[in-house]
């Protein structure tokens, strides 16, 4: 054990890497999301087959396979990609196509009426999504993504596959050192459990941020409402 | 793009053997974790102090953490302690253990949705606790979630590409073992392909189940 601790730079390290990979991966699957999701939804059939293509592809493998792919079999085809670029691309374009059916999903679920409404109030197309439609949307999506989200971080591991230095890696690399087989694998599980429960937190205080019945926090109320007609 | 197809064609049998074992080990761990879920699921739902605590936590935590760690966990640590499993069991286990917590959430939610009524008819018909579930509630809670369990089979095909991490040689481990002596393009773009050739077709036919299965009430 005292052993296993004497590396405790390198934990620190990987554990940086790894939080790095989840930040990055979530912010590219939610670009990807949003792009794809309302590719999905769109009129023209040049914009919504290649979001299902896209969709049912990445769906349809498995991320470790996508991520051997991407930094074993692209260099063949030209395209070569550092193993942090390949690991950050997979993860977000992965989880991301499972974000844009949340995405698409969750607009559509949207009471037509919104639409109608909004189309009476001469709201151009780009106006009305981003004015009436995502906003609306979003509380619905944000407890799925949640689960996404940590579903990203659960893949991370995968990369110490192809030599990116996350968590996993270096733990495997210590391993190999002190022969601590059970501590540091345990280890590993309650480590990735309480990173995964972070997430979880952040995503729960976004939904509170962003449900449709927000009201200001208490200490907050005079300063954003009080003028006539803001109460409610 | 270079694609050579004589290597292609050489290599294509070998990664055919390579899927019909991750088909193997996907049909039995999806068969061991329907068996440990629905254990779970009836101890849960029956809340049996302190075993009915245990297994919530179990599940979180299964839940919580990474696959690839786990079966770490299972193929290295349980040596430790004298349990040598072999590869292929390992694998099972490995599959069974995970997607049990999954398929536990699962049937909890189809013995939920049975109605009350049910449970109250088999009181009165003095039914004994066991026909009361092996006849009447299990039945009509599992129908409701066959296309659920179908999608876990479904993503317990791919993820099984997994089991490549303690050295299976599956359709993943394969085409990795292939790529090394030879070139990677051409095993690993085929090996993705079978994966979506079987799941893809799959995926539609469960989506066909779900609006078969359907609540119509």
């Amino acid at each position: 054990m005292s052993e296993v601790l004497e590396y405790k730079g390198l934990f620190w390290d990987g554990l940086e890497q790894t939080i790095l990979l989840t930040i990055l991966g979530i912010g590219l699957a939610l670009v990807i999301a949003f792009s794809v999701g309302l590719m999905g939804i769109s009129r023209h059939r040049v914009l919504r087959s290649p979001a299902y293509v896209f969709v049912e592809f990445f769906r349809g493998t498995s991320i470790i396979v996508q991520l051997f792919w991407a930094y074993y079999a692209l260099p063949f085809m030209g395209i070569k990609l550092d193993s942090f670029a390949a690991a950050v691309l997979v993860l977000g374009l992965n989880e991301g196509a499972y974000a844009a059916e949340i995405v698409r999903s969750a607009i559509k679920s949207l009471p037509r009426g919104q639409t109608e409404g909004a189309i009476a109030l001469g709201m151009r197309p780009t106006l009305r999504l981003r004015r009436i439609l995502i906003p609306q949307a979003v509380p619905a999506m944000l407890p799925s993504f949640g689960n996404v989200f940590v579903d990203l971080l659960k893949a991370t591991p995968l990369v110490s596959f192809i030599a990116v230095q996350d968590l996993t890696f270096n733990a495997l690399g210590v391993r190999t050192e002190t022969q601590e087989t059970t501590v540091i694998f345990v280890g590993l599980l309650v480590a990735y459990f309480v990173l995964g429960l972070v997430l979880a937190l952040i995503t729960w205080l976004l939904e509170k941020r962003f449900a449709l019945d927000r009201r200001p926090h208490p200490l907050l109320r005079p300063l954003v409402s009080g003028g006539p007609g803001v109460t409610r | 793009m270079r694609w050579d197809a004589d290597y292609a064609a050489d290599i294509f049998p070998k990664l055919l053997d390579g899927l019909w074992l991750t088909i193997q080990v996907s049909l039995l761990g999806m068969a061991l974790a329907l068996l440990l879920g629905l254990v779970i699921a009836v101890v849960r739902y029956a809340k049996i102090p302190l075993l009915s605590q245990v297994l919530t936590g179990y599940v979180l935590f299964v839940r919580g953490t990474p696959l690839l760690i786990q079966a770490f966990t299972i193929y290295y640590v349980l040596p430790e302690y004298g349990i040598t499993l072999s590869l292929f069991t390992s694998g099972v286990l490995i599959l069974g253990v995970n997607y049990s917590a999954y398929t536990a959430e699962v049937y909890r939610a189809g013995i939920e949705a049975v109605p009350r009524g049910q449970w109250e008819a088999s009181t009165a018909l003095n039914l004994p606790a066991w026909r009361t579930w092996t006849r009447i509630v299990l039945p009509q809670g599992i129908a409701t979630i066959i296309p659920v369990l179908g999608n876990y089979q479904i993503q317990m095909f791919k993820d099984s590409a997994i089991l490549y991490g303690i050295g299976m040689t599956e359709l993943l481990g394969t085409a990795r073992e292939l790529g090394v002596a030879g070139r990677s393009l051409e095993p690993l773009t085929i090996a993705g392909i079978l994966y979506l050739v079987i799941s893809y077709p799959a995926a539609i036919l469960t989506r066909r189940l779900e609006r078969r299965y359907a609540p119509t009430h």
